[in-house]
């Protein structure tokens, strides 16, 4: 690999650090506001790293719901990490298991895209530990922020709080929706189905349950390709 | 939820998470590789977050509520099909909340 190479590298990487960086504050700010401390709001983003995992467990917790609920959803969004771990394996190339250990660690959206987006598996190596080092770091000085600043909250700057969480998991869900996604139309009919299974459940389950049993709507992905099978 | 059994769900959830992507690196790929496998793994996370977003935009307490979170929510949609950056949609949909909630009192 050329210098050119590694730096464009590093800098993508880093900016993509910075940027990732900016939902830590909101994800510290959700945190505190659903009702954990600082601290368990930074363990989160120190131990679990994987964002919208987190933003699923303090959602739930938030809207009242319980242990198994509440860790359910974090389960089921963080499986396609594991996805994203057998398609990362031949190109980190990880020897012993310490190395595979803390990689690991570091497999989340943002890694798995610049690594596997890399013009070869060196390059490959660079950009996913920078990319998860840059992120680890932004993140978990982020998530702290966004914690001690919740507490000083008004309100009124609560009901804006409120109003920013949604709009939080609308952004991580909304590129899967979009044209240039995989399957958009039918995330779309998910999504959609997801969203309303949980709002009509919302008054008969308890918190949190709701989200969980959503992913009955993932039995709606199954039928066009079953069609297109028989015909 | 009490502190105890928060701290209870803030570690178990981050092993299991951590397990989760241990397994991906560990496991052979052909495993993991079945259709039926990745198909459900590549639409459960739209199922998931689109009821994130109806509990926490339109949901209290057990029961449906209409309020500012649900014109912030709408605000967020419209930034986001305009290609806003993500930190110009959370502001944007706070403040349209914040708004809802001076006006309304």
């Amino acid at each position: 690999m050329t210098t050119s190479d590694r730096t464009a590298t590093l800098r993508d990487a880093i900016g993509l650090g910075v940027a990732v960086g900016l939902y830590g504050v909101a994800f510290g700010a959700a945190a505190v506001g659903a009702g954990l401390d600082a601290w368990q709001a930074l363990a989160m983003s120190a131990l679990m790293f994987t964002g919208a995992s987190q933003f699923a467990l303090v959602g739930v917790v938030g809207a009242g719901g319980g242990a198994l609920a509440a860790v359910g959803s974090a389960l089921l969004l963080g499986t396609r990490n594991t996805v994203y771990g057998v398609r990362l394996a031949p190109v980190l190339a990880l020897r012993g298991g310490l190395r595979r250990a803390g990689a690991a660690h570091l497999v989340i959206d943002e890694t798995t895209a610049m690594a596997v987006a890399a013009p070869d598996p060196q390059l490959g190596r660079l950009a996913f530990w920078v990319t998860g080092a840059t992120i680890y770091l932004g993140w978990n000085a982020t998530t702290l922020v966004g914690a001690l600043g919740a507490g000083a909250l008004g309100e009124t700057a609560q009901a804006a709080l409120d109003s920013v969480v949604p709009a939080a998991f609308l952004a991580l869900l909304w590129p899967r929706l979009t044209r240039g996604a995989a399957e958009a139309a039918v995330q779309r009919r998910v999504a959609l189905g997801g969203a309303v299974i949980a709002l009509a459940l919302t008054p008969f389950v308890p918190a949190g349950v709701q989200v969980v049993l959503a992913v009955v709507a993932v039995g709606l992905a199954g039928r066009p390709r079953t069609r297109e099978a028989r015909a | 939820m009490s502190t105890g059994t928060l701290w209870t769900v803030v570690l178990a959830g981050a092993l299991g998470c951590y397990l989760l992507k241990l397994a991906g690196l560990s496991v052979p790929a052909a495993w993991v590789q079945h259709p039926t496998v990745t198909r459900v793994v590549e639409f459960v996370p739209a199922a998931l977050l689109a009821a994130l977003v109806a509990v926490q935009a339109a949901t209290s307490d057990g029961a449906l509520v209409v309020d500012g979170r649900l014109v912030g929510l709408a605000v967020a949609a419209l930034a986001l099909a305009l290609r806003a950056p993500f930190i110009v949609v959370l502001v944007l949909a706070g403040a349209a909340g914040a708004l809802v909630h001076v006006v309304t009192g």
